[in-house]
């Protein structure tokens, strides 16, 4: 097991920055997700590490050792990709078998270990299947047995749940989580579903046009977003823009937003306030705020109603604001119903214009 | 439902006929081979005089012996040089790569008559001359377009994630190729290797001009015997021949099946 760190990991594919002075430290026994939309350099960042592509410039090391010029079958890493990319012409029980064979194992050991790794997967009595045999979460299991049973130092996943549908990949994500817990190994997983990485992972690190836009635990990227991007891509938020006020904006009709403590910027400067869509209170009520210091007023557009919660689209000076409330049992608003906003400082972000 | 018996009729019929029109002629050579009357005379006389004599025609037998093992050298030096061709191409980029493939084709289309012609010219050029070792060559030289096209067909379907996968489980790139890659790709080869086969056995015009009166396959020396006068023991080897590869292809089917993917 070992940590891994990258430092100023630089790709150019002809005129592309795939990668463009990446830094992020993948601590030992971490569960880190890769979180970015497509084409944003998560994949060639894994890739890296993995040793299937050399970075133009930067270093890579694993367990401190120097990588960046060793290629993928001296790293010692175990990989599940996309489509699980079984060897459709063995058994699953070869399939995991496969890289202590490669590495000339004794045959008894290879079989007790392969059967460790398919108990572990919980896939003990299908050894004798050939892949096509398999369902996809099958597939999946067998995908990670082989990566594991060779004991890597560490851990890549490839958008590894994307293939199976909802319900199964919701499974996926706990039993992926429990094996991760099981054997310590540090794991690196690259998803663009922003639930996955929020519900997995102990650190995230966002990518866009790859860059490291922001990285950190889960909860901190998400209540502390440093970026619009950032506020917008891992989850909902309302974005207001406007100039800074120091620890607050005022929009350009006046309106002041007031930010919570912490990040203050200096006046004058153009910024924007972020605002979590379930953060927000809605109702009718226009009297003095208790404690929620910032209100809007504006009018209900537009309800969808999903069982346990409610959205409500507000219309307010052109922008379309989104507020999600809890299915409390309270009266419901009305499309075209004005109404009142309101929310506290401590709920709003304060993110410099870029 | 009287039309789509009718149909059904029709559809039967036309398979009988397609069957008949391909294997009639063959059906009638081999009778003919245990005929007595030597001009195709009935009413049939049963007899295996023919093959008899076939064994004592030490040119056809020698021919013969020729034929098939200048095959199965081709084959399988086509086979494991067309396949490595082939995994090259899949896997690198380099110069000129393009224009490498698109000259691979083309020999397939030239008429065999001035493939021949040119490879006379020029292994008389190049002092190989005629003879065995010059039908061999030719023979690897014509196999060859048809294996890479074949087996590079089927790595078209081949995921290079499994390269990929196996290479992150430590194996090295021979290992990769062995245990992942050549599984994969075998029916194409063997597919690649049955063309090639075909290709040598079946070789008359190059290997006519290739050939000298010692050194010669079978094809041209049934040809030159059809010249001197026309002997049922040609109607004997050639049926051996028939049942011989159909026996193959059969057993290629039954490997097909059992070895394919699914």
């Amino acid at each position: 097991m070992a940590g891994v760190q990258v430092s100023d990991v630089s790709r150019i594919f002809g005129a592309h920055k795939a990668l463009d002075d990446v830094t992020i430290d993948f601590a030992d026994g971490g569960f880190y997700a890769l979180l970015g939309p497509s084409g944003s350099g998560k994949t060639t960042l894994l890739r890296q590490i993995a040793g299937f592509d050399f970075p133009d410039s930067g270093r890579i090391s694993i367990g401190g050792e120097s990588v960046e010029r060793v290629p993928v079958e001296k790293r010692r890493i175990g990989m599940v990709f996309q489509n699980y990319a079984l060897f459709p012409n063995m058994s699953v029980a070869d399939n995991v078998a496969f890289g202590l064979s490669v590495r000339g194992e004794a045959k008894a050991v290879i079989a007790t270990e392969v059967q460790r790794a398919l108990d572990l997967v919980q896939l003990a009595k299908l050894g004798v299947r050939r892949p096509h045999q398999l369902s996809g979460g099958q597939r999946q299991r067998v995908a990670l047995a082989r990566a594991i049973v060779t004991k890597p130092r560490v851990l890549l996943l490839d958008e590894p749940l994307g293939a199976l549908d909802k319900a199964l990949r919701v499974d996926m994500q706990i039993e992926l989580k429990r094996i991760q817990r099981e054997i310590g190994i540090t794991t690196i997983f690259v998803t663009h579903d922003q639930e996955e990485a929020l519900t997995m992972s102990d650190r995230i690190g966002i990518l866009r046009d790859g860059r490291l836009v922001q990285e950190g635990p889960p909860e901190e990227i998400y209540d502390r977003p440093k970026s619009e991007f950032a506020a917008t891509f891992l989850g909902d938020a309302n974005i207001f823009r406007g100039d800074t006020t120091g620890n607050g904006i005022r929009l350009p009709d006046g309106t002041a937003i007031a930010a919570g403590a912490g990040a203050t910027l200096a006046a004058g400067t153009k910024a924007s306030c972020a605002v979590r869509p379930e953060r927000i209170r809605i109702g009718t009520d226009t009297g003095a705020a208790d404690g929620d210091a910032n209100m809007l007023k504006g009018q209900v557009s537009k309800r969808i109603f999903a069982g346990n919660n409610s959205t409500y689209f507000v219309e307010r000076a052109g922008q379309t604001l989104k507020v999600i409330v809890q299915n409390t049992g309270a009266d419901r608003l009305a499309e075209g119903q004005d109404v009142v906003l309101r929310w506290s400082p401590e709920s709003t972000v304060l993110i410099a214009a870029t | 439902m009287a039309t789509t018996r009718i149909l059904e009729a029709l559809g039967r019929l036309y398979i009988g006929l397609l069957l008949a029109f391909l294997y009639l002629p063959i059906i009638i050579m081999a009778l003919m081979s245990f005929n007595v009357s030597p001009f195709y005379q009935l009413p049939f006389e049963w007899t295996t005089e023919w093959y008899a004599s076939l064994w004592q025609n030490d040119q056809l037998i020698a021919a013969t012996w020729n034929s098939l093992e200048i095959a199965v050298i081709t084959t399988l030096t086509s086979v494991v040089l067309g396949s490595a061709a082939s995994l090259a191409l899949y896997r690198y980029e380099f110069r000129g790569k393009k224009v490498l493939q698109a000259l691979l084709f083309p020999p397939i289309a030239i008429p065999w008559l001035i493939t021949g012609t040119a490879m006379l010219i020029f292994f008389f050029g190049v002092g190989i001359g005629r003879g065995l070792f010059a039908i061999l060559l030719g023979h690897v030289a014509l196999a060859l377009p048809y294996v890479i096209v074949v087996v590079s067909a089927r790595l078209q379907t081949f995921a290079p994630e499994l390269e990929e996968a196996a290479r992150s489980l430590g194996a090295n790139q021979w290992q990769v190729t062995v245990r992942v890659t050549l599984p994969w790709i075998m029916p194409g080869v063997i597919a690649g290797g049955l063309f090639a086969f075909a290709v040598s056995f079946d070789q008359f015009v190059v290997s006519y001009f290739l050939s000298t009166p010692g050194q010669t396959t079978l094809p041209v020396e049934i040809y030159a015997a059809i010249r001197k006068g026309f002997t049922p023991e040609i109607n004997a080897v050639s049926t051996i021949i028939i049942v011989v590869s159909m026996a193959l292809m059969l057993l290629t089917a039954r490997f097909f099946k059992f070895g394919g993917e699914k």
